[in-house]
């Protein structure tokens, strides 16, 4: 936790791109358990999987059947916590409240405890997607303190909305990391298929209006005829691409953060000083109150 | 105004992992197909070879007598051209004492009885050779409902079913089918003289646009036909659409139990792989 001690000033982040085996958790823990290994390895201080990197993607009805609770007694998440005092990590699974409520769920592990958990808040239900069919919506948007400083974590279709990254910045948080289990899709003249084109405009518009380290990890693999497209990026408080994972295979995507550029970018460039909170919520106030 | 222009490169790098990832993933190496001779399979077989690699796909040519000879030869040229194994069993035999049985058989009846004794054919390979059947339908046709159900459209997994006729004959290209069979005709040659555009009634330049704009961007009627498309042909394509919707789906199961297959017993097919 920050508590207002010195923090590290360099951040060694990694993004697994997985590909997941559907429904099989115990087969997709084995696997987290060995790209940690190899991130350990390369002195990783942060490592993010994708979303559902613990159960895959389309789950439908294997939703309960493949929910965890991110505890120390929880036979998956017991592997993950002993493995986070060597790194910090996320991952995502199926959460199961004490109502038995499943969400789409991130949880960021260091040091042996859950610092945060964050249940997906927009579930896509049109088109391809039928979340909403089989999971509950998420009800809250939070930064939380890190030893690397305050992190945001969204997934996927959260950051198709400009509000909740926009909510993180305000809360604190300076890195935001991104999770996907994006369908490839959109095929035209172009190198790049229309769903990686639109994630990836996005990440660098957010890390650049919000001066802050922006990181996607998006899972690889098929899933009957879906395919995962990958690409994990990460862009700079300038908004500037650091690097790119490979498209549609698995990869582990390392790079060092100079936690200082977040000063520098903004002393040359002041929008978070100047963003006028209150004029929003003044604003906002009255467009909801229109009725 | 439409371009459906691909970028062919991504389109291979996409359908060859499909082709590889869902072959592999149920315990399967390898791969069978119906070779017609024609653009479809031929572009399917060609995915099939780069994914798994020409000794793991098993090529079948599947002649009735009255097949045109061009038909046995440009599927050859796919044999020949990446060396696949192959085999030829030609289906008269099978096909003939069901037609001989009404001496007033259509064309269309026919048809569909040699298409369904081809799927006969490819699924009893499918276990002599341990490969799955691949699909050889495009997009084009699966919307206009232009096949057998049962017969070309049965296979374990399809390839090439987004891509309309246009774009997969960009594919072909991209991948090199020999330009024979992407230059003629397409046809499903189950009778003399037959081509899918004289029996359609229109061309797949002009019907992969119009149902670009229906299925793909979602235009209304009405926005087509604004776009300059002839009225009665816009009317012609979506009733065919509609009218085939049961070929593009299992048989609908009526409801008993609380639980009830295709309704509320949802698992992709990859589950647990």
């Amino acid at each position: 936790m920050f508590n207002g001690k010195i923090r590290a000033m360099k951040l060694n982040l990694s993004l697994a791109q997985i590909a997941t085996k559907l429904g099989d958790v115990d087969a997709n823990l084995e696997k987290h358990l060995t790209y940690i290994k190899q991130a350990k390895e390369q002195k990783t201080d942060l490592l993010v999987f994708p979303e559902l990197s613990l159960t895959g993607y389309v789950l439908q009805d294997l939703v309960a059947s493949v929910a965890h609770k991110p505890t120390d007694d929880d036979p998956v998440f017991k592997h993950l916590l002993k493995a986070s005092h060597d790194l910090d990590l996320v991952v995502g699974f199926v959460d199961e409240d004490a109502r038995h409520r499943f969400y789409i769920a991130s949880a960021y592990l260091s040091g042996g405890k859950v610092l945060h958990v964050h249940h997906k808040v927009y579930l896509p239900t049109y088109g391809l997607f039928d979340e909403g069919r089989f999971f509950a919506w998420g009800d809250s948007i939070r930064s939380f303190d890190t030893r690397f400083g305050r992190v945001g974590m969204l997934i996927c279709e959260d950051f198709w909305h400009a509000s909740p990254p926009y909510l993180l910045w305000l809360d604190g948080a300076d890195i935001m990391l991104f999770s996907s289990a994006s369908p490839g899709r959109g095929l035209n003249d172009k190198e790049k298929l229309d769903s990686a084109r639109w994630v990836e405009r996005v990440s660098k518009a957010y890390a650049s209006m919000f001066t802050a380290f922006v990181a996607h990890c998006n899972r690889v693999g098929f899933e009957d005829g879906l395919l995962f497209w990958g690409g994990a990026t990460v862009n700079d408080p300038n908004g500037e691409l650091l690097v790119q994972g490979p498209y549609f295979e698995e990869a582990l995507t390392s790079v060092g953060l100079d936690l200082n550029q977040l000063r520098r970018s903004r002393a040359r460039l002041p929008l978070l000083r100047d963003e006028r909170t209150a004029l929003v919520q003044k604003e906002l106030d009255r467009i909801l109150s229109r009725g | 105004m439409v371009d459906l222009t691909i970028n062919t490169d991504v389109a291979h790098q996409i359908l060859t992992g499909f082709i590889k990832s869902e072959v592999t993933r149920v315990g399967y190496s390898r791969a069978v197909i119906n070779l017609s001779g024609g653009l479809d399979s031929a572009i399917s077989c060609v995915l099939a070879v780069n994914a798994l690699g020409a000794e793991n796909v098993f090529a079948l040519r599947l002649p009735y007598r009255t097949s045109s000879q061009d038909s046995l030869d440009h599927a050859q040229l796919i044999i020949d051209q990446f060396k696949i194994p192959n085999e030829t069993i030609d289906i008269s035999d099978m096909v003939d004492p069901l037609i001989k049985r009404d001496p007033n058989i259509s064309n269309l009846r026919k048809g569909n009885i040699m298409a369904r004794v081809r799927m006969i054919a490819l699924y009893d390979q499918s276990e002599v050779f341990k490969g799955l059947p691949i699909g050889t339908s495009n997009k084009t046709e699966i919307l206009l409902g232009y096949s057998t159900l049962w017969g070309d459209m049965a296979s374990a997994i399809n390839p090439i079913g987004d891509l309309y006729k246009t774009q997969a004959r960009q594919l072909a290209r991209s991948i090199n089918v020999p330009a024979p069979i992407i230059d003629k005709p397409p046809s499903a040659d189950l009778w003399e003289g037959q081509t899918d555009e004289n029996e359609l009634g229109f061309t797949y330049d002009e019907v992969d646009k119009l149902l670009y704009l229906l299925v793909d961007q979602r235009y209304s009627p009405q926005e087509c036909i604004e776009e300059g498309f002839n009225e009665k042909f816009v009317t012609a394509v979506i009733t065919r659409i509609r009218r085939n919707q049961f070929k593009r789906m299992m048989p609908p199961i009526a409801k008993l139990s609380n639980r009830t297959i295709g309704y509320d017993f949802l698992y992709l097919r990859d589950w647990g792989t």
